[in-house]
C-alpha cells in the first residue's frame, strides 16, 4: 500500500497538517506502481528528502488507459450531460477555495516558489481556470449549415476520449488546471503524467476530484519520468491526443512518438526566447519593473520569460542603472531568489559560455551560497547576436541586455529566433506599440506588461514554440474533433 | 406595509417568512407615494394568502434610478465577467438550498404541485442561472482585420443597461430565471415587476439576491399592475431596454410606448392574460401513421396538460392522421384521464387550479363556445363543485377551422382534435395561424419528420416530443408570437450592445478630400 504524505506546517504563512493518500491514482484509488519501485520528492529549499511517492510504469499506463476508456464509454464523454461536468468542474473548485492555503503552502513547499506568489498567482489562477472552463461544459456548440433544400447539415464538436497529458514542474498547480479544465469540460476523460519533481499539488487535486464526485476513470494521475511514462503515452496506441508542456527538445520526441504510433493529436506548449523591447517613449519606472519581473519571476523558470531585453539607445544607459538597482534590491526569501532543480548546472553551464563567448557579465553570474540550488539574478550586456546566451533558452534568472536604435531592426532582432511564444513592448506611444505588436512573431503579445497571462485570453507559441493554443475559448479545440453529419432530404443516386 | 409576513404552508403547517415591500436598492420599502396592495391568492382554495406593496409609477422611477446608479458605479462596465460568474454561481447555489421552501410558496400562489414546482420548475431555474454563469466571462467580441499598416478594429460586446423586464404568472420562478440570468450575465441592470397574480416568489427570490451578494440596485422588484408598473417601464425614457413575457395584446402595447419613448430595444415572448380574445400562441401537433402510438399520446397529452395548459407552447391543436385516428384518440383520452387536477399540496395531484377567476371563466368560456359551435365534447367540459379554480382536461373533437376553440388560444387544458389526410394537409393546418411559438410532430420516418419540421413555421419545432425545452436551446416565437429569442447563447444577444472600434494607429486624414 503507498503510504499517506502528512506534513506539519507551522511557519508565519501557513499553521496545520496536511495528510492526503499517495501512490498511482487510477479509478479513483491510489496504489502501488507496477514495479513497486518509489520516487524521492524533495524540498527544493533544503535539499531534504520530504517523501517517496508510488512510481508509475508504462503498465500502469496501459492500466490508467483501460480504466480512462472505460469511463468515457459509459460514464463519461457523449454519456453524461454536458451540464453535470460544468457542475463537477464547479465542486472541484469550491473544494480548492476551501483547502486554498494548504494548497499554496504544498505548492510552496514542493515546488520552491514562496507561499505568496503561490498565493496571489498560481492557486488564484488555477481555480479560475476550473471555474472557467466548468461554465464552458454545456456550450460545445457546433453549426448548422445551410447546404441546400436536399440537405440536414451540422457539425458535432465531440470528445476525442483518452487524452494523454503531461506538465512540467514550473507551475505545477497551475499547469494541472490549464490543462485538465478544457479536458474535462469537452467530455474526455484523462491520464496525466505530472512533473515527478513536484507531485504534492497533483496528487491532492486526486482527492479533492474524488470528493468533487467525478466518477472513476475520468481523471488519472501517474508519477513517473519521461522516458518511461512520458514515452509510454506519447505512443499509446489508445490514446486519442497527446498535450505536452515543457521543453522542445522533449516536444520534438512526443510528436515523433505520437507520429510513429496512431499519429494521435499533439498539442505542444514549449520554450521561448522572447522579447521584451523598451523604446525611448517608455514609462522608465514601469519598464524596469516589469522587466525584472519578466526574466526572474519563478526564477527565470517561465516558458514566456523575457529573456532578451531590448533597450533603445536613446534610455540604454538610465534603464541599466535602474534596472541594475532594482535587481540589488531582490532579497533572499524573494520569489526571485529560491530554489532550482537540476537545472542549476545548465544554467551555470551558460553563464559560463557567456562569459567565455566574450559578453560583459554586469552583474550576478554566480551561485548564491555554497549549497543548494540558488543561483544569483544575472545579466549580461555587449551581446552578439550569435552568442548562444542569446540564441538557447537558458530557464533561468540570466537575461541578456541588447541596445538598439532604430525600429525596424529591432523588429527583425526580436523575430531572428527559432521560437515565437511571447514579446512584451513598452511604450508610452500606443500605436507604435500596436504596430509593433503586429509585426513581432509571437503568440502573445503584452503592451506595457510582460508574463501577464489570463484564462480567458488564448496562449501559445509560433514557430519552435509549439502547437496549438490553451486558454480561452481556443484551447476547447484542442480536445474535440469536428464530425459533420450530412443528413440527405432527397437526392437520390442512379 | 412593506415588514415581511408569515405565510402557513397547509400540509404541513410550516411558517414561512414572505417579504411584501419593494425590493428596491436591496431593501424592502414602501411605495413612496401610494397605499395601493396586491393580493396574493391562493387558486386552489380562492383565499387571500398575503398582501404586498404595489409599485406606483414614482416607484418605478425610483427603482430605474437605483437600476441606473448601479449600472454606472458597481455593475456594468464596472465589473468583470468573472465576478458576475461568481455571484450568478452563488445566487444559483441558494436557490438550490431553499428549492423546497420556494417550491412550496410557489405552488400557494400559482397553484402547480409542489413537486413539479421543486424538481421542474425550480431545478430548470437553477440550471438556467448556472448556465448563465458559464457565460458570463465569455461575451467576447471579434478582432476584425482591416488594414494590418494602420488600423486595428474590434468590437465590445456592453451592457445594453438598465432592463425593464416584466414576467406573468405561469412559472413566476422559471420566467424570472429565464430573464434576470442572460441580463445579469451580460452586466446588465434589472427592474423586474413580476405578475400581480404571482409576486411572492419574486420578492422572496430577492432576498437571495441581496444575499449572495450582488450590489444594491443591481435588480430590483417592483410588484403591480400591469397598466401601471409595466406601463410605466415600457414609456420610462431612462430605461434601456424592456422584456416581456405574456399576452400578444399587452405586448402590442409595451411596442408602441417603447418606441414612442426613447426607442429602447423591446423583446417579446406571448402568452395571453386576463381578459383577450385576440392573438397569441396556438401550437399544432401532429400524429403521423407511422408514430409510436402510445408514446405520442403521452407527448401530446403533456403538451395540452402540463402546467394545466397554461403554457404558451401548449400543443392545442392536436391532428391525427386518418388511419390512425380512432385508435389514437381512444389512447389520448385515456391517458387524459390519469391526469388528477386538485391542490398542489396533496402529493397526488399532477396539475394544479388554473391561476385565477379571471382565467377560470375565461377558459369555460372558450368550452361553452365550443359546445356552442357544435364541436363534440369526448371528455370533461363540466364545472366543478367548490371552492378553487380546478378546471378538468376537456378534448373537443369534429373540429371546424374558423371555431374560435380552433382559432383563439384558451390557456387552459382544454384540446381540439383534428384529423388529416396527407402530408401536406396536415402542414397546411398547422400553419394555419397567425402564431408561430411552438409545433410537434410524432412520426417514426425519419424522412417524413425532417420534411415537416422544415416545414412547420414555429420558433420551436419538437420531433417525436414535446414541451420539453433544454437552457442552452433557444426559445421564441415566430410571427405574431413574439420577436427575440430567450435561452441559449442567443439570449446574450437580447442583453448586448456592440460598439465597434475603429483605432487608427497609421491613417493620415485626407482632407480636403480633391
Amino acid at each position: 500500500m503507498p503510504p499517506t504524505f502528512t506534513y506539519q506546517f507551522n511557519n508565519t504563512c501557513f499553521k496545520g497538517t496536511s495528510s492526503f493518500e499517495t501512490g498511482v491514482f487510477i479509478n479513483n484509488k491510489f496504489t502501488d506502481g507496477s514495479d513497486k519501485t518509489t520516487i524521492d520528492v524533495f524540498n527544493p529549499s533544503t535539499g531534504q528528502v520530504l517523501c517517496q511517492v508510488a512510481e508509475a510504469t508504462p503498465k500502469d499506463v496501459d492500466t490508467a488507459v483501460n480504466a480512462a476508456q472505460k469511463a468515457f464509454d459509459t460514464v463519461w464523454g457523449m454519456k453524461a450531460p454536458a451540464a453535470q461536468r460544468g457542475i463537477l468542474m464547479n465542486k472541484l473548485a469550491d473544494l480548492m477555495d476551501a483547502h486554498f492555503d494548504e494548497l499554496c503552502a504544498l505548492e510552496a513547499l514542493d515546488n520552491g516558489k514562496t507561499f505568496n506568489w503561490a498565493k496571489i498567482d498560481d492557486v488564484t489562477a488555477s481555480v479560475g481556470c476550473i471555474r472557467y472552463y466548468a461554465g464552458w461544459a454545456d456550450k460545445i456548440q457546433g453549426k448548422e449549415i445551410p447546404c441546400g433544400e436536399d440537405k440536414l447539415a451540422y457539425t458535432r464538436h465531440e470528445p476525442m476520449g483518452v487524452v494523454g497529458q503531461i506538465i512540467p514542474w514550473n507551475f505545477p498547480l497551475l499547469m494541472l488546471c490549464w490543462k485538465i479544465g478544457p479536458a474535462l469540460a469537452t467530455g474526455n476523460t484523462i491520464v496525466m503524467k505530472c512533473s515527478e519533481f513536484t507531485p504534492l499539488t497533483a496528487l491532492f487535486i486526486c482527492k479533492l476530484s474524488v470528493q468533487a464526485g467525478f466518477p472513476p476513470g475520468v481523471f488519472n494521475l501517474l508519477v513517473g519520468y519521461g522516458h518511461t511514462v512520458g514515452a509510454a503515452i506519447s505512443s499509446h496506441m489508445d490514446i486519442q491526443k497527446v498535450a505536452f508542456t515543457g521543453s522542445t527538445l522533449v516536444g520534438r520526441k512526443i510528436a515523433e512518438a505520437a507520429a510513429k504510433s496512431n499519429l494521435k493529436n499533439v498539442t505542444l506548449e514549449l520554450g521561448g526566447k522572447s522579447p521584451n523591447i523598451v523604446f525611448d517613449d517608455c514609462d522608465m519606472e514601469h519598464a524596469v519593473n516589469w522587466t525584472a519581473y519578466g526574466i526572474f519571476w519563478n526564477q527565470g523558470q517561465t516558458c514566456c520569460a523575457g529573456s532578451r531585453i531590448f533597450v533603445h539607445a536613446k534610455i540604454y544607459d538610465e534603464f541599466l542603472q535602474k534596472f541594475t538597482a532594482k535587481i540589488k534590491s531582490l532579497k533572499v526569501g524573494d520569489p526571485f531568489d529560491s530554489a532550482n532543480y537540476q537545472g542549476a548546472q545548465r544554467i551555470m553551464g551558460y553563464i559560463q559560455s557567456g562569459k567565455s563567448e566574450g559578453a560583459t557579465c554586469h552583474i550576478g553570474g554566480e551561485r548564491q551560497g555554497t549549497e543548494g540550488y540558488f543561483i544569483q539574478p544575472t545579466i549580461f550586456t555587449n551581446c552578439k547576436p550569435d552568442m548562444k546566451i542569446v540564441r538557447e533558452e537558458i530557464f533561468g534568472p540570466v537575461g541578456v541586455l541588447i541596445k538598439f536604435d532604430d525600429d525596424d531592426d529591432v523588429v527583425r532582432q526580436a523575430n531572428d529566433t527559432i521560437y515565437g511564444l511571447a514579446a512584451a513592448i513598452f511604450s508610452q506611444d500606443i500605436n507604435r506599440a500596436i504596430k509593433t505588436a503586429n509585426r513581432i512573431q509571437a503568440g502573445t503579445v503584452w503592451i506595457n506588461s510582460v508574463a501577464n497571462t489570463d484564462f480567458h485570453m488564448p496562449f501559445g507559441g509560433f514557430k519552435q514554440s509549439g502547437m496549438g493554443r490553451e486558454l480561452g475559448e481556443y484551447a476547447l479545440n484542442n480536445y474535440t474533433n469536428v464530425k459533420s453529419v450530412h443528413v440527405n432530404l432527397g437526392a437520390k443516386m442512379i | 406595509m412593506a415588514q415581511p409576513v408569515k405565510i402557513t404552508i397547509p400540509s404541513s403547517g410550516k411558517e414561512i417568512s414572505v417579504p411584501t415591500g419593494l425590493f428596491i436598492n436591496n431593501e424592502f420599502v414602501p411605495s413612496v407615494d401610494s397605499q395601493e396592495t396586491l393580493d396574493a391568492i391562493n387558486p386552489a382554495t380562492e383565499e387571500v394568502i398575503c398582501r404586498v406593496v404595489a409599485a406606483s409609477a414614482k416607484d418605478i422611477d425610483v427603482a430605474v434610478a437605483a437600476a441606473r446608479k448601479a449600472l454606472e458605479t458597481t455593475w456594468g462596465k464596472n465589473v468583470d465577467g468573472f465576478e458576475r460568474s461568481r455571484l450568478i454561481n452563488k445566487l444559483a447555489d441558494l436557490i438550490e438550498r431553499d428549492q423546497q421552501e420556494l417550491a412550496e410558496i410557489e405552488t400557494l400562489n400559482n397553484g402547480k404541485p409542489v413537486k413539479i414546482a421543486r424538481d421542474f420548475d425550480i431545478g430548470d431555474s437553477v440550471q438556467c442561472l448556472r448556465y448563465y454563469a458559464g457565460w458570463a466571462d465569455k461575451i467576447t467580441g471579434q478582432s476584425l482585420e482591416v488594414d494590418n499598416k494602420a488600423k486595428i478594429a474590434f468590437t465590445r460586446h456592453d451592457p445594453i443597461g438598465v432592463c425593464g423586464q416584466i414576467i406573468p404568472w405561469n412559472y413566476p420562478i422559471q420566467m424570472w430565471a429565464w430573464k434576470v440570468a442572460p441580463a445579469l450575465a451580460c452586466g446588465c441592470t434589472i427592474v423586474m415587476k413580476p405578475s400581480e397574480l404571482t409576486p411572492l416568489t419574486a420578492l422572496k427570490l430577492s432576498e437571495l439576491v441581496k444575499e449572495a451578494g450582488f450590489p444594491p440596485g443591481v435588480l430590483n422588484t417592483v410588484p403591480s399592475l400591469g397598466p401601471v408598473g409595466g406601463a410605466a417601464l415600457s414609456e420610462h425614457q431612462n430605461v434601456d431596454k424592456v422584456a416581456f413575457t405574456g399576452s400578444t395584446i399587452t405586448g402590442r402595447k409595451i411596442m408602441e410606448a417603447a418606441s414612442k419613448s426613447n426607442l429602447k430595444k423591446a423583446c417579446l415572448h406571448t402568452i395571453p392574460v386576463v381578459i383577450s380574445l385576440e392573438l397569441g400562441g396556438k401550437s399544432p401537433h401532429l400524429i403521423f401513421e407511422s408514430a409510436d402510438l402510445d408514446q405520442a399520446a403521452n407527448w401530446a397529452a403533456l403538451g395540452i396538460l402540463y402546467n394545466t395548459g397554461q403554457d404558451c407552447t401548449a400543443g392545442s391543436r392536436v391532428y391525427v392522421q386518418d388511419t390512425i385516428y380512432d385508435k389514437f384518440v381512444a389512447l389520448l383520452v385515456s391517458k387524459a384521464k390519469e391526469l388528477v387536477v386538485g391542490d398542489g399540496f396533496d402529493p397526488k395531484t399532477t396539475a394544479g387550479p388554473v391561476v385565477s377567476k379571471a382565467q377560470y371563466d375565461r377558459v369555460y368560456g372558450y368550452i361553452e363556445s365550443g359546445k356552442k359551435e357544435g364541436a363534440k365534447v369526448i371528455l370533461g367540459g363540466e364545472k366543478r363543485s367548490g371552492k378553487g379554480f380546478f378546471i378538468d382536461p376537456t378534448i373537443f373533437t369534429d373540429i371546424r377551422p374558423n371555431m374560435k376553440i380552433v382559432k383563439e388560444e384558451i390557456f387552459g387544458p382544454v384540446l381540439s382534435v383534428g384529423k388529416f389526410k396527407t402530408e401536406e394537409e396536415a402542414i397546411s393546418l398547422a400553419n394555419d395561424t397567425t402564431y408561430g411559438l411552438g409545433a410537434g410532430l410524432q412520426s417514426s420516418d425519419a424522412n417524413q419528420c425532417m420534411r415537416v419540421s422544415t416545414a412547420l413555421e414555429a420558433g420551436t419545432v419538437w420531433v417525436n416530443q414535446y414541451n420539453v425545452l433544454n437552457n442552452n436551446v433557444p426559445f421564441g416565437g415566430k410571427h405574431q408570437s413574439g420577436i427575440g429569442r430567450e435561452l441559449g447563447s442567443y439570449a446574450l444577444e437580447e442583453y448586448t450592445s456592440v460598439k465597434a472600434v475603429h483605432w487608427n494607429f497609421g491613417e493620415k486624414a485626407d482632407w480636403p478630400l480633391f
